[in-house]
């Protein structure tokens, strides 16, 4: 680690963050409407409303939703990618929003970005060499010669390419998806950030090495004490590796707390659904069989709760009243007016109870064409 | 039935089971001048109502074994050897890879239907689903009218689960999940005896995959086809498949019921697949994965293909390619197979290495 960058604050060294502390990145009523095309069109689509995140040192934050549920949107405006509707990016409790060019190369050092696609991530036409130089020599100043070079093997070192002689005049098209993976982190890397927003970076990768990725991710977390927010759409892999769990239902969180309680207690009633949807071979019993609906539209959101049409306990208050996030335990929260304390909250139940059994399909309907197939088959 | 018996093979008469479709020996290699043997002497059998789950990491042949099996392959793709035979509801066995054009044509979507990768590229995006669907009925039916058709494509997508006021829907008004839908009501137009799914739930969030998968096992329940189901996820092929094939580099590497996979693999790969999942219960443990990368099919290591990734390895595999074989543990399911040398030791020994036993990890019972 001798090219250790200096920019690093040296409290960054010491161990576990208490929660209490400043976070690294925070979200303040975060909120993201898209206009929609079209002449006059004054329709804007809600891909996130009223989202509050904190991004701890040495911490891991997934957030995990099915694809249209707003959380690739979060961490690209977190990234300053795009400019936020509402709400406010706070750097250390300061305001961080970058208004211009230097700002936002000044921001983007200190918050770092890994894309989904590591085949789409990489310019094919450079070699691993040129990608990270260009990452060091923005982030870190004209190194060259020596420095340079022990600064790129430092890097593929960091992320377990090793020996680093190996692959450092690779094109991207002589690695294998995990380990171009890596080298995408060895790029962030480069800057030596503070908050690695990790957008669903394995679900590209085939299944065997995936693992590997999460536990390079893991390693960096607890070695170099970054921030990670981790975007998935598997709530198993969030279990594995992350410290707290915020799953989001169109453009909302609807739960947050860490992972094992979210997981093994979910409270919302859509966490529920997303927990006894996955395969789970030792479980089959346990099972949400007769789920039926989908995601609703984010132009015209559904009033009130935005799971309320889907939501087998919902009332006339979940389609009015939009829930704030309520305490339901130690340090968890879910929006759900069935934790709420007033008298005409709907009462939950199991979403095993309502949807445990498998839906009928009308089987009526097909023997007309079986009916032709014999026919066919008789002339 | 008394034609479907005599037409048996032996083996499958005696083990009481009733093939629809059989693989055998299959080879296909992508390229002319240097070509990749991408799937290299594969054999397998399907069942009559059957649902075989087909799994492993991207590359390793597995849509290339369904394409290969319906003669779908686009070049440079070619097959270079084997048969496919199809026994049809009369008994009458048929080589597919041996028809031709017009009873090749005939005989897909009405023998064996597909279910592609990526249903929202598989729509036509300027023609109504009505439209398309009704398409392929008139094509293998051209005494249907077309209302008639129309009318069956509408019944078709209320069996997905669909309102028939769709019909007259383009694909991009419909969601992920329904254009899913509408492919398998395609696919299930002219009651196909087998059904091959590419990955059918791979784009689509766990709920909707627990709906399509759902569905399918029930419309199979009824109508009695047969189903190969492709995927990456052994997790879900476990509690909706039979039988399980496990590939890797272009081989099959294990062949057993969907419980014995995931209960006693046999096989240090399929082994390695399953804990390469986080579970969502249980214990939070540390899991590696599968060390190293899946090996580049165009220079594959001699021997076992797996062996560089592999635990268990020993001097043998890297000069003798296994083959699948019954399993070496006393006990297990007689239709059970694994290509590992672990389980072949007669073989070892016949080469002049020394036999390794089967370790304790892959001879759970």
């Amino acid at each position: 680690m001798s090219a250790q960058p200096t920019g690093l604050p040296p409290a960054s060294r010491l161990g576990k963050a208490p929660s209490d502390e400043v976070p690294v990145l925070a979200a303040v009523d975060l909120r993201k409407h898209f206009p929609v095309r079209g002449f006059r069109s004054k329709q804007v689509v809600h891909a996130v409303d009223d989202v509050n995140l904190e991004l701890h040192r040495g911490r891991v934050v997934a957030l995990v939703g099915e694809s249209g549920s707003g959380k690739s949107t979060i961490a690209r405006l977190l990234a300053q990618l795009m400019p936020v509707t509402g709400g406010q990016l706070l750097l250390h409790g300061e305001d961080a929003t970058a208004g211009n060019r230097r700002a936002f190369r000044r921001y983007v050092r200190r918050v770092q970005m890994i894309f989904q696609d590591p085949f789409g991530s990489l310019n094919p036409i450079h070699t691993v060499r040129y990608t990270l130089t260009r990452s060091v020599k923005i982030h870190q100043g004209r190194l060259r010669g020596e420095e340079l070079e022990t600064a790129l093997s430092t890097l593929l070192q960091r992320v377990q390419l090793t020996p680093p002689e190996r692959y450092i005049d690779k094109f991207p098209h002589e690695l294998s998806g995990g380990q171009r993976q890596r080298v995408a982190i060895a790029r962030a890397l480069a800057a030596d950030p503070e908050v690695l927003l990790a957008d669903e970076p394995i679900s590209m990768l085939d299944v065997s090495i995936r693992l590997g990725i999460l536990n390079l991710l893991r390693d960096l977390r607890d070695r170099l004490q970054i921030a990670i927010l981790y975007i998935t759409h598997d709530i198993a892999s969030a279990r594995y590796f992350a410290d707290t769990t915020m799953v989001m239902y169109a453009g909302r969180v609807v739960e947050t707390g860490d992972s094992e309680s979210v997981t093994q207690d979910p409270k919302h009633p859509y966490t529920q659904l997303l927990v006894r949807s996955a395969p789970d071979p030792d479980d089959l019993d346990a099972r949400a069989r007769g789920a039926r609906g989908e995601a609703p539209s984010l132009v015209r959101p559904p009033s009130g709760c935005r799971f309320n049409p889907r939501c087998p306990f919902a009332t006339d208050v979940c389609r009015a009243e939009v829930p704030p996030l309520l305490p339901v335990g130690e340090g968890r929260e879910a929006a759900c007016w069935g934790y709420a304390d007033r008298p005409d909250r709907p009462v939950l139940g199991s979403v095993l109870d309502a949807f445990g059994e498998r839906p009928p399909v009308d089987i009526s309907l097909l023997p007309v064409t079986g009916g032709a197939d014999t026919e066919e088959e008789g002339r | 039935m008394s034609t479907l018996a005599e037409s048996r093979t032996p083996r499958a008469a005696a083990s009481g089971t009733d093939p629809v479709l059989e693989i055998k020996n299959l080879s296909v290699d992508y390229g002319y001048d240097d070509p990749t043997h991408v799937l290299r002497q594969v054999s397998l059998t399907l069942n009559r109502g059957e649902v075989l789950g087909l799994a492993g990491e991207s590359g390793c042949g597995k849509s290339t074994l369904a394409y290969a099996a319906t003669r779908l392959l686009p070049p440079p793709g070619l097959i270079t050897g084997g048969e496919v035979i199809f026994t049809g509801r009369d008994g009458i066995r048929s080589d597919i890879l041996a028809l031709n054009d017009k009873d090749l044509r005939a005989s897909r979507w009405q023998d064996l239907a597909i279910v592609f990768q990526g249903a929202m590229n598989s729509l036509n995006p300027v023609f109504r689903i009505g439209r398309q669907i009704a398409d392929g009925i008139q094509a293998h039916m051209p005494q249907v009218t077309k209302k008639e058709a129309l009318e069956r494509s509408a019944n078709l997508l209320e069996m997905v689960g669909i309102s028939a006021d769709r019909l007259r829907d383009y694909p991009h008004q419909l969601s992920g999940g329904m254009r899913q839908r509408v492919m398998i009501a395609m696919a299930l137009a002219l009651d196909p005896q087998v059904l091959i799914m590419d990955e059918p739930t791979t784009a689509l969030d766990v709920v909707m995959q627990r709906q399509i998968v759902e569905q399918i096992a029930e419309l199979r329940e009824r109508l009695g086809f047969s189903v190969i189901f492709i995927t990456h996820d052994v997790s879900l092929l476990i509690e909706i498949a039979d039988r399980i094939a496990i590939m890797y580099a272009g081989e099959i590497v294990e062949d057993a019921s969907a419980q014995d996979v995931y209960r006693r693999p046999r096989h240090p790969y399929s082994d390695g697949l399953l804990h390469s999942f986080p579970p969502l219960r249980g214990e939070r443990r540390e899991l590696g994965g599968i060390p190293g990368s899946p090996p580049d099919m165009r220079k594959l290591p001699t021997g076992c293909p797996f062996r560089d990734r592999c635990a268990f390895v020993f001097d043998a595999c890297a000069h003798i390619t296994p083959e699948l074989v019954h399993p070496a543990v006393a006990g297990d399911d007689h239709r059970r197979s694994v290509a590992c040398l672990r389980h072949e030791p007669e073989t070892v020994a016949a080469a002049g290495f020394t036999p390794q036993p089967v370790p304790d990890r892959l001879a759970l019972r």
